[in-house]
């Protein structure tokens, strides 16, 4: 459990030192601070702000040959790229894809985590350490070892539960999302029941006893009092599997070895690693841009949406 | 709701999750016509001597390359998470404990970063690195890796929390260094952060694929989800490794499972410093 101890603010040690000395100390500190940021900075710098300004650059070219014949050339383009990408009904097909999925998949595993939460937080249960480990155990599954697990599970002529598979074929076009939905599922719940049952242990159980005191049953302690203070865990949750969902790639590329009804631009991310598979890096650019600023957008609406709701 | 109802939810729930782990547990120790032909849940006879001919087969099929892709995901997974934690736990700390020009938009900066997910760069990443030819190599899948804005974040929270003001202060009157204080004292303050970032970091670039799939040719240098990745797609043509890739999947997941028990005193106390704020 975590225990908040809010430091009060530094009392002035320093206050009663010369002036000299504390200039000298601060001199120290600035060395300090940009020892310590430095490193991550540099690598942020490369490795997340330069790709993406790299990304949008190469998003603005496109290739063009002199003559028919002629060797091909990279030439700026302007929004050539991104006029394709609006009419490219694949990628957006893909977009809806995730987006039905995510409406449908986010919060019943929320719900799942929710709930599972709150009953390892009752009084009911017996066994509460086993039943975390269970239900967290397939967050150390990787999604294409996950995907590979079900895949075989799900398949009609592999499946060792081919009393249900051969009436209900899960890996046909019409029900091949639910199946990758079932496998992001079985593997997030537990770390997201996780997050929300860290903040319930974080709140004072005076605040139960109150509440009996004054005839609150279980029930309603949980609607009144728990749910209402792990929102921010939720919300947190709740960012996190917006971004999963819209990045969704490896379970549903290995479940390809399994399905044909998973076609080469199944979510967006497919899209972007076929069409650089092409290759065709300017198109692919324009998607991860379109995509990345999607993600943050969404993201950060559904952050700033769900405060503002939980400050009213 | 009764005790009863409480413990059937989550008996059904616990068959849900551990079914699929221990299907992979007994399939692994059967030959490739007893998978589908036998009872899917339970061993056969010879299980004990079959489980071990598999492993060897794994560990020998193709010149044993399965052992390269589990050492290479060590060293992607367990080198790249210790120093990402470090690197990110310093700015994390800096960003908590220290007042200058600039804190309040590098955070957000940070931030940002922990909105647009990993994925969404492994293909600029890799128009970057084609650029300067390091594609297919070891660098390009193991740099990115090491950063973690969520790390930042979580040790920023952290840190704000956990290291008390007064403690720095006392620390430089008695002649300590900033950085001697941080390694020597705070980080013991923020161990429990520390495992966590580490342990996610480690998760998340274990389970990474996108990058390694777009980064890598060289089969001698594939993590192992992208090895088994490969396996899996060529089974309908070469369908002995359908055994090789369950023992492998089997044999991937051990030591995950493994460090979330042995490390698990610590994170279930980090884990909820992310929601507290």
């Amino acid at each position: 459990m975590m225990k908040v101890t809010r430091p009060s603010t530094a009392p002035a040690l320093a206050a009663g030192a010369p002036t000299s000395r504390k200039t000298r100390t601060s001199a120290a500190q600035r060395r300090a601070v940009f020892l310590f940021v430095a490193p991550f900075g540099v690598l942020f710098l490369a490795f997340y702000a330069v790709p993406i300004l790299f990304a949008v650059v190469q998003s603005l070219l496109t290739v063009e040959r002199k003559g028919t014949f002629g060797p091909p050339q990279q030439v700026f383009g302007g929004l050539v790229q991104y006029q394709q990408v609006f009419q490219n009904s694949e990628f957006w097909e893909s977009v809806g894809r995730v987006l039905l999925f995510g409406v449908v998949q986010v919060p019943i595993m929320l719900g799942l985590a929710l709930l599972f939460a709150l009953l390892l937080d009752s009084p009911l249960l017996k066994g509460k350490k086993f039943f975390r480990l269970a239900f967290f155990a397939p967050y150390a599954v990787p999604g294409v070892i996950a995907a590979i697990m079900w895949g075989f599970l799900y398949s009609p002529s592999l499946s060792p539960f081919d009393a249900v598979t051969s009436q209900v074929n899960f890996l046909s076009a019409d029900l091949v999302l639910w199946a990758v939905a079932n496998i992001v599922t079985w593997v997030y719940v537990g770390y997201n029941m996780l997050i929300i049952y860290s903040s319930l242990l974080a709140i004072p159980t005076e605040i139960y006893e109150a509440a009996r005191l004054d005839g609150a049953s279980n029930m309603q302690i949980a609607w009144r009092i728990k749910i209402p203070l792990v929102v921010p865990a939720i919300i947190l949750t709740g960012v996190f599997s917006i971004i999963g969902t819209l990045q969704l790639l490896a379970e549903p590329q290995t479940l390809r070895s399994f399905s044909s009804a998973i076609s080469s631009t199944f979510t967006p991310n497919l899209a972007v690693y076929t069409t650089a598979s092409v290759p065709n890096y300017s198109l692919a650019a324009a998607f991860s841009v379109v995509l990345a600023l999607a993600t943050f957008v969404l993201s950060f609406v559904f952050l700033k949406a769900t405060q503002r709701k939980v400050s009213q | 709701m009764s005790r009863g109802a409480a413990m059937l939810i989550m008996g059904v729930f616990t068959l849900y999750f551990l079914t699929p782990i221990w299907w992979l547990l007994v399939s692994s120790s059967k030959t490739g016509g007893d998978i589908t032909g036998t009872a899917p849940l339970w061993f056969t006879a010879d299980s004990i001597p079959t489980f071990f001919a598999n492993l060897g087969n794994l560990f020998t099929y193709s010149d044993g390359v399965f052992g390269r892709w589990l050492a290479n995901s060590a060293l992607y997974a367990g080198l790249g998470a210790l120093l990402g934690t470090v690197i990110a736990s310093m700015c994390g700390y800096a960003l908590a404990k220290y007042e200058f020009r600039g804190r309040e938009a590098i955070f957000n900066v940070v931030l940002s970063g922990v909105l647009v997910p990993a994925t969404a760069l492994a293909l600029p990443l890799f128009l970057i690195f084609s650029q300067v030819k390091l594609t297919n190599t070891l660098w390009a899948v193991f740099l990115p890796s090491l950063v973690s804005p969520f790390g930042v974040y979580l040790a920023r929270i952290y840190a704000a929390a956990s290291v008390p003001t007064e403690l720095l202060e006392a620390a430089r009157l008695d002649g300590s260094s900033e950085a001697r204080t941080f390694f020597t004292v705070s980080t013991r303050l923020m161990a429990p952060a520390l495992v966590t970032i580490f342990l996610f970091q480690f998760v998340a670039i274990w389970n990474n694929f996108f990058l390694p799939l777009i980064m890598l040719r060289d089969q001698a240098l594939f993590p192992v989800t992208l090895g088994l990745y490969a396996w899996n797609s060529q089974i309908s043509q070469i369908p002995e490794l359908r055994v090789l890739v369950i023992v492998g999947a089997l044999v991937s997941i051990l030591p995950l499972i493994a460090t979330f028990l042995a490390l698990q005193r610590f994170w279930s106390s980090g884990l909820g410093a992310g929601s507290v704020k």
